[in-house]
């Protein structure tokens, strides 16, 4: 039987939905622009798939120039949920061909909020927690 | 994909023709207070007698990259010059407040948050200039942390090789099989840095690590 914890009253917080499709047209310089206007908006941002390695360390790197320079902001909280659980070498191709075609791993999902707002996501294979800040 | 290859190839043709004439650079990669620097001062200590940099229980510690230029490593008679590399842990957020917890004063604190964030584009700002990598994770530490994910993810887009270091393995909380189900594909070695526990598999690993230079 599931647990229920006990329901609390939360603030309320902005949930911003980003399909791919607004990011696909977009180089690294401009997606990372975009994510972060977003989320210097104190809004909890969910991508429709996943940011390159090279586009997360960008990402790190950028929020931390950020932290330098805008008051209040102490960084992001980030996660990537993925169905990545391909077993073996047939369905793994078929995988990076599907991604291949779409530009992205659209079976992805990437949580990013402002470390202000969110304190902490938790995540193990079996599922995430988004914690709050009071 | 095929500049990638080509790119490979003239690399490791690069490195086997000079590979008795320079260091290989090894550097200590991994989230804040997972024990880089213990680790590098373990090290440098069985066999330089020397220490390579300080350590704290407060995070960021390390906001500098620092550099041990001719460290050698003997296991099993064999002898490995490395040059090595202790970076900065790698965070997506820094805030001054969480030094304060620490009996820290409030303008120290700011200062050390201003370095910190600095300490993490520069260990980023690395990546680039290694040759092989220890990741360092904290072992009684969720180990499906983004920056851990994404530190591993950009060696193995960068074609560096890795191995992973599951620190810390003398807590009681340590737990090293949650590790290796997170990261399957790469070997991962137990140790404990502060006690020296396990070091020579620690170092059997390197020296294969060292191979695929």
């Amino acid at each position: 039987m599931v647990k229920h914890r006990h329901l609390g009253k939360i603030r309320g917080f902005s949930l911003q939905f980003l399909p791919f499709n607004e990011i696909r047209s977009l180089n690294s310089s401009e997606r990372i622009k975009k994510i972060l206007d977003i989320i210097l908006g104190n809004n909890i941002l969910i991508i429709q798939g996943r940011l390159l390695p090279e586009e997360e360390t960008r990402l790190i790197e950028d929020t931390m120039a950020m932290i330098k320079h805008v008051k209040s902001f102490r960084g992001i909280e980030l996660a990537v949920i993925s169905g990545d659980n391909k077993t073996n070498i047939l369905q793994k191709a078929r995988q990076n061909i599907a991604n291949a075609i779409s530009g992205a791993d659209l079976g992805a999902l990437t949580i990013i909020g402002p470390a202000t707002v969110v304190k902490e996501i938790k995540k193990n294979p079996r599922k995430i927690e988004l914690l709050l800040n009071k | 994909m095929v500049i990638k290859i080509f790119k490979n190839f003239f690399k490791k043709i690069f490195n086997s023709l000079f590979r008795g004439k320079r260091h290989i650079k090894l550097g200590f990669y991994g989230p804040p207070n997972s024990g880089k620097t213990s680790l590098a001062n373990r090290i440098c200590k069985d066999f330089t007698g020397e220490e390579m940099g300080s350590v704290s229980k407060i995070p960021h510690e390390t906001r500098n990259v620092q550099f041990k230029e001719k460290v050698d490593i003997t296991y099993k008679e064999k002898t490995l010059t490395f040059k090595m590399v202790d970076t900065p842990g790698i965070a997506t957020k820094i805030d001054y407040e969480d030094f304060l917890k620490f009996k820290m004063k409030k303008k120290e604190a700011k200062e050390r948050a201003r370095e910190a964030t600095q300490g993490v584009i520069e260990s980023i700002k690395w990546l680039d200039d290694m040759d092989v990598v220890v990741v360092v994770l904290d072992a009684s530490e969720n180990p499906y942390n983004q920056v851990n994910i994404t530190i591993i993810g950009n060696l193995v887009a960068r074609d560096i090789p890795v191995l992973i270091v599951a620190n810390k393995i003398d807590l009681r909380k340590a737990n090293i099989k949650k590790i290796e189900a997170a990261f399957p594909e790469y070997e991962v070695v137990g140790i404990s840095a502060k006690f020296g526990k396990n070091m020579e598999e620690f170092y059997e690993s390197i020296f294969k690590l060292a191979k695929q230079v």
